[in-house]
């Protein structure tokens, strides 16, 4: 295992030292060492955005922190939920006494423990609402949408959120422009390699040379199907034609394109992709509104990538423009 | 012949020696169609509860309290506030007695599986560590109201735990992780089906040793 490390015991704690003292401008700590709030956070009488998730996926979720975007994150193990204590502790650390927007995935680990700290929160009298994001397409067939698992759309959820919460919207309006981002948008991933849990050592799941997992999940979950690697051209046909038909999108349509990589495939193949995926959405004549290539949900070490095409009316379109200030998003 | 509360250290090390000794088994069970990590988790919780044990003596009540604390307040994932709730409702329900008897335990059993419902929808049959679990309080509930003996019980409990964790591999996921794999994720055990297996022969193994 090629790997930059101390004890892998002590990875999160170490990478979250590191990250505040790179970042100190945008983030800071609180008072519950998983938990990482805005430097400017709590904002009085804003709503509270807050989101949280396993370690391991690197610019999310703690890289999405900062201005106009989450108040502060709940910080899990690799690949493994946050406590309910850290959640709450997050909604505390983000409460301007509006209320808090809890943006999250659809985990069982992390439905388990925002639950658990959305009912302390209640009885301390703190109003905290939810979105579950669940945009990757592969994860379960569409009439059980409930199921499926959330990816790289959770970006724009909460880019969408964050940003409702910086106008002044209220608890309803920033749950409500969150919920319509996530159910605007779908995704899939293509894995090429696995990922491998420093502490565990070696990869706990197999692809194996030359093939390519279409629909793999964001900790190695088995996809929809195996098959020999194929050029860039054919993996983005195969992308667009589960992504585009699934919402479905269709011409006329102005959306968001997001290329995010795994982790390990080097940022020029993610141009080569996007450029593939570019030809085949505008060909359809649904126009690319706002593009996003880059690192900006990973897996550790895994090579491949997730598309996310999400569909725009007049509030999301304000929404995703507006500046923000984060580690893994900037826009000005 | 009595468990008494008082005599907790030993189950609670035998509970603790058997996830460590099992890290990698249950790593690559989990890993098999889920993601890897169950065996490194419950170590982590399991050890940072025998560290801060260290020589000290405890009730076998605080200890399922504070190992319940520990998995809930520092672990999270799945397993934290799964395997809290179920150890913090079985010492909840023991009230601080000072003879764990048959019944109680059978109480103590079903008061973890009562809280585990509360914030899980999986029930027998769904590849959880429900299917471990139920048949293991039914079984010492039933030993209990038959008056059978104490340490022929926890035979009897081992078994029922083993018979339940095997019974996963013919099943089909429909919580947690594994469910998105559908028929894929047949014939493989369930691994928090597995961990729950490990935990309750460790503790009746504990709790033979005290018998008395």
């Amino acid at each position: 295992m090629q790997r930059i490390l101390n004890n892998p015991d002590n990875i999160v704690d170490e990478m979250l030292q590191g990250f505040v003292k790179n970042h100190g401008d945008i983030v800071k700590t609180t008072s519950h060492p998983r938990v990482i709030a805005a430097a400017e956070a709590p904002t009085e009488g804003k709503v509270g955005v807050v989101t949280g998730g396993g370690s391991g996926h690197k610019p999310a979720f703690i890289g999405y922190v900062g201005k106009n975007m989450c108040d502060a994150a709940a910080v899990g193990e690799i690949c493994s939920s946050p406590t309910a204590a850290a959640f709450l502790d997050a909604f505390r650390a983000a409460d301007g006494g509006r209320g808090v927007a809890c943006l999250y995935g659809n985990y069982s680990g992390d439905n388990m423990n925002v639950k658990m700290a959305v009912r302390m929160a209640k009885k301390e009298g703190l109003t905290v609402k939810t979105v579950v994001a669940n945009d990757d397409v592969a994860s379960a067939p569409k009439d059980q949408r409930e199921k499926r698992r959330g990816v790289a759309g959770e970006i724009l959820m909460w880019k969408c959120g964050g940003a409702k919460a910086a106008k002044g919207g209220s608890l309803d309006e920033v749950i409500a422009a969150a919920q319509k981002a996530i159910d605007n948008t779908r995704s899939v991933g293509i894995g090429l390699t696995p990922c491998t849990l420093p502490a565990v050592g070696h990869p706990n799941f197999e692809i194996k040379d030359g093939t390519m997992e279409v629909g793999i999940g964001h900790h190695g979950e088995p996809g929809i199907e195996v098959c020999p690697l194929e050029t860039a051209d054919k993996m983005a046909a195969r992308m667009v034609d589960i992504v585009l038909p699934d919402y479905p999108f269709e011409a006329g349509d102005d959306v968001v394109v997001l290329v995010s990589g795994l982790g390990a495939t080097p940022v020029m193949e993610l141009y080569v992709l996007y450029n593939e995926i570019e030809k085949l959405v505008t060909g359809k004549g649904i126009h690319i509104y706002k593009s996003y290539v880059g690192n900006y949900f990973t897996s550790l070490e895994m090579m491949g990538a997730t598309l996310t095409v999400m569909k725009l009316d007049d509030e999301l379109k304000e929404l995703i423009d507006m500046d923000c200030n984060t580690m893994g998003l900037k826009q000005f | 012949m009595v468990v008494k509360n008082a005599d907790g250290r030993p189950i609670l090390l035998a509970m603790v020696k058997a996830i460590h000794e099992n890290k990698q088994y249950l790593g690559d069970i989990d890993g098999l169609i889920g993601d890897g990590d169950h065996g490194m988790n419950m170590n982590k919780g399991f050890m940072t509860y025998g560290d801060r044990l260290g020589e000290n003596e405890t009730s076998f009540t605080d200890g399922l309290m504070d190992l319940g604390m520990v998995l809930l307040n520092e672990i999270g994932g799945s397993m934290g506030p799964i395997y809290g709730t179920i150890f913090m409702e079985m010492s909840d329900a023991a009230e601080d007695a000072e003879d764990i008897t048959l019944e109680l335990f059978g109480k103590m059993l079903d008061a973890g599986l009562e809280g585990l419902y509360g914030i899980v929808d999986a029930r027998p049959g769904h590849k959880t560590l429900v299917d471990t679990l139920y048949p293991s309080v039914q079984c010492i509930k039933e030993a209990a109201a038959a008056g059978k003996d104490y340490a022929a019980a926890l035979d009897e409990m081992k078994e029922c735990a083993e018979k339940g964790k095997e019974s996963t591999k013919d099943m089909v996921a429909v919580y947690g992780r594994a469910s998105r794999l559908g028929e894929r994720s047949r014939g493989v055990l369930d691994a928090g089906a597995t961990s729950c297996c490990i935990i309750l022969q460790a503790m009746a193994d504990g709790m033979k040793q005290v018998l008395k």
